[in-house]
């Protein structure tokens, strides 16, 4: 097995990390699908209050792909539809069953199936969400031939869930499932593990497969800096990525012909009380997390008063979906972060701040490496113009110039986004740029924008 | 402490916007973000972020430069003491270069910053901290007899046409600091060349100094009579020349800190020192290059000058380029331009010119890799 060492990056210690145990937790009476968790797609509702809708069944579909459908993870009936301003839709909520009802589709048997019928049952299952194309981080289009199907099997993102627990007996589902991805690629799967710990990953028992081993610092668990260096996507090129707890789901459907987007979920973060893990569907509401794992309400720093911030997914990049949110469609973590709404006399003046990790020598951070930091949410200083040019670099194991393709994005320019590999990233991949960044840019925000205008000239 | 956070809570609305000071916004701002940093919260993907901000990449650059500032007190003191035959002490010498810095210290943040201040207001913008580096590297890379109202205009000068016309800092092109510098020498150069200028008193004084006694820097020495001071005392700073810019041993100590923290590129450094070798060795000698190395505003301008990182070249391949041909074109100048005897400046000013189109052919050879990535297929 090929490794590839990447040296560039950061692994951030935080605290409340999730300990490898199951939580005790009561079942969550209400389930929300959001279309928010779902890029660049127009939702079309298809269910009305108070209609029975059963696990697998569609709640909405997309307006531009109407063949693409968004399941309810769980059957019961649909308790409210939320709307935002000008009626844009934000969630249906369903009040669950205590059992589950199944929309019973066929089970295939994958070695005999064709790419046909497995496209189709996850179409109308709902499953093809799971397949994320790259360029631009999207659902991908069913009629498309990949070059490559790539497949991360680790997290190297800081409280990010362990795979290697979370999924540790869904290694016959997933090899179904990319038994069956195989099928739509003109070339090979990939499944990149940890060097660190992928022998032990239930993903290194897949077969059929190219395993590659990847060693280095966080974002090397991002799929798209794999991609960048076993197969990099140029122009006109497609490359699809599911996540290791979809390719379970696309297993159980194949052969029980059920959709069940069940996982294991971290539960983690600082102002978690006892972080661990639990069970659920995406959708599931954030009391379910807090009171599974129970959160630190009262906390004060430099002598105020802070809040809790609830974010689906993990500190670098995740939605802050605040104590009322659920769970993303595409997430496995849950973090309990510390809201940094505080003022801090003279920080930036200080020789030392010890509650506060730095990159930068001008702090002490770097004297305990091994020290765990409770980050908050402070942008710790103003918004400023990119000053520092190479703290970027360092954080970003491509072969890419961030600054250039933030540079190009911000002035619209197609033919330079283009040059400077915007087919190649996601915001994911900018989220410890932005992190390191003394100007205080919000760099994932910019790459998002890119892509949205992207999407928008290529349509 | 916490009493200077509930005075700001108090002042806050008379300066917000409708408050009665609320023209005044920008200001107020910078002050409050100066005593505490605000209590915004990241409203991103990205939840966290490095605890480091520009305030204190900046406050790095000016402790860096304090050695070469304390040094440079001393030496003005030490210089006109030597000039007119006064026998000071130690603390006389350094309350001399105290009492002749702070006019130009003073007028150089008073100008810069009141330049600042009403751009950001105007614009709406906070105040950036650049210019708490520029407005201190300023009075450091100027003769200690500079008329005040010279280097008011050439602060003001830099301010706007270096800076604020791009955009603020972040988004110059060239460095503000020596384009005050650049300005003084094109507009008023009887102020800033010549054998009178370097030491305090001298060009009015010039009936009172010691026998013998001329004043001239090293470089000029060296390029009238081919004779130059040993090489430690050049390296130690005990030289006439501008204010922060004598002693290298100072120098290096802030580089020290530069490195150690960071904040300036050690490639620019090295490459820079690596360009003067190569060049003065073809030219003079391997020698006679190293003592370039400590004459004039060689060592200030690879360390504070050429590290700038907004206006340095900004791909690492491309700073390795940017300093050796700024090391290199510095002791072009100085050997074959029989007029100005120093070319740090100008070399630096010129390569800040040229960093875009190196980084322009570095980043070219990026996007040809991508190109023919996608033809290979």
């Amino acid at each position: 097995m090929e490794t590839i060492r990447l040296h560039k990056g950061l692994d951030l210690r935080l605290k409340g990390e999730a300990q490898k145990k199951v939580l005790q937790t009561l079942e969550a009476e209400v389930v929300s699908v959001k279309p928010s968790d779902y890029r660049n797609m127009v939702p079309k509702l298809l269910v009305a209050e108070g209609d029975a809708v059963k696990a697998g069944q569609f709640v909405f579909q997309d307006k531009k792909r109407p063949q693409i459908g968004f399941s309810s993870p769980v059957s019961g009936v649909v308790k409210a539809i939320v709307r935002g301003e000008k009626r844009k839709l934000l969630a249906v909520e369903i009040a669950s069953d205590k059992e589950t009802q199944y929309v019973q589709f066929e089970p295939l048997s994958v070695s005999k199936a064709s790419r046909q019928e497995i496209q189709k049952v996850l179409l109308e299952s709902g499953l093809w969400a799971c397949i994320i194309q790259r360029p631009y981080g999207i659902i991908a289009n069913p009629e498309d031939t990949p070059k490559a199907v790539v497949i991360s099997a680790f997290n190297s993102a800081p409280l990010a869930a362990d795979i290697n627990f979370s999924l540790k007996n869904d290694a016959d589902a997933m090899q179904l499932a990319v038994d069956a991805l195989a099928k739509f690629t003109s070339g090979k799967v990939y499944v990149n593990l940890s060097a660190e710990n992928g022998n032990g990953s239930p993903l290194n028992l897949l077969r059929n497969v190219e395993k590659t081993m990847f060693k280095g610092p966080h974002p090397t668990g991002n799929v798209g800096v794999q991609i960048n260096h076993l197969c990099p996507i140029g122009k006109g090129e497609v490359v699809w990525t599911v996540q290791p707890q979809a390719l379970a789901a696309i297993g159980r459907l194949l052969s029980k012909g059920i959709y069940d987007v069940s996982r294991m979920v971290a539960v983690a973060g600082p102002r978690a009380l006892d972080p661990g893990y639990v069970k659920c569907v995406p959708g599931t509401p954030m009391s379910f997390f807090m009171k599974a794992a129970g959160v630190l309400e009262d906390e004060k720093l430099y002598g105020q008063e802070v809040g809790v911030r609830y974010v689906s997914g993990n500190p670098l990049c995740g939605e802050n979906v605040g104590a009322d949110g659920s769970l993303g469609f595409y997430d496995d973590t849950v973090t309990f972060l510390t809201e940094g709404n505080y003022r801090e006399l003279f920080g930036w003046a200080k020789p030392f701040r010890m509650k506060k990790f730095s990159t930068s020598r001008s702090y002490f951070s770097w004297l305990a490496p091994k020290k765990k930091y409770e980050a908050d949410t402070n942008v710790n200083g103003g918004e400023r113009a990119f000053i520092v040019s190479d703290v970027y670099g360092k954080v970003l194991p491509m072969d890419i110039y961030p600054v250039y393709l933030l540079k190009a994005i911000l002035a619209g320019d197609i033919e330079k986004m283009e040059q400077f590999g915007i087919y190649e990233v996601i915001g994911e991949d900018f989220a410890l740029c932005e992190y390191v960044d003394p100007s205080k840019i919000e760099i994932q925000k910019i790459v998002d924008q890119g892509i949205d205008l992207m999407l928008k000239e290529m349509a | 402490m916490n009493w200077i956070l509930r005075t700001m809570d108090k002042m806050r609305p008379t300066f917000s916007k409708g408050g009665k000071l609320g023209w005044l916004h920008s200001t107020y701002d910078a002050f409050e973000t100066f005593a505490a940093v605000p209590a915004t919260t990241t409203s991103g993907k990205v939840h966290i972020k490095d605890c480091v901000d520009i305030k204190r990449v900046m406050i790095v650059v000016v402790m860096a430069l304090m050695p070469a500032f304390c040094f440079g007190m001393w030496n003005t003191g030490d210089q006109h003491a030597m000039a007119f035959g006064l026998q000071w002490g130690f603390w006389m010498k350094v309350w001399y270069g105290f009492y002749r810095i702070l006019p130009l210290i003073l007028v150089s943040y008073i100008v810069g910053l009141g330049i600042e201040f009403a751009v950001a207001q105007a614009r709406g913008h906070e105040v950036n901290e650049g210019y708490l580096v520029t407005g201190f590297l300023i009075p450091l890379i100027m003769p200690i007899d500079v008329p005040l109202w010279v280097l008011a205009l050439a602060v003001a000068f830099a301010v706007i046409f270096g800076k604020e016309i791009f955009g603020g800092t972040g988004m110059n092109i060239w460095n503000p600091a020596l384009l005050a510098r650049a300005f003084v020498f094109f507009a008023y150069p009887s102020t800033i060349t010549g054998d009178t200028v370097w030491i305090g008193g001298l060009g009015k004084h010039a009936d009172q100094v010691v026998d013998g006694f001329s004043g001239a820097t090293p470089l000029a020495q060296l390029a009238d009579t081919g004779t130059c001071p040993d090489f430690m005392q050049m390296f130690i700073g005990n030289i006439p020349g501008s204010f922060g810019e004598t002693s290298t041993i100072a120098i290096l100590l802030g580089a020290v800190l530069l490195l150690w923290t960071g904040v300036a590129s050690w490639k620019i450094m090295v490459s820079c020192v690596a360009g003067a070798i190569a060049v003065g060795t073809l030219a003079v000698g391997f020698d006679a290059s190293l003592t370039h190395l400590v004459m004039g505003g060689f060592a200030f301008g690879a360390v504070f000058m050429a590290t700038d990182p907004v206006s340095s070249a900004q791909t690492e391949t491309g700073k390795w380029i940017y300093g050796f041909l700024i090391g290199a074109m510095c002791i072009i100048l100085r050997l074959f331009n029989p007029g100005y005897r120093e070319g740090m400046m100008l070399a630096i000013l010129l390569m800040n010119t040229m960093a875009p189109l190196i980084d322009w052919c570095v980043v070219r050879k990026n996007i040809r890799r991508r190109e023919k990535r996608a033809v290979a297929k």
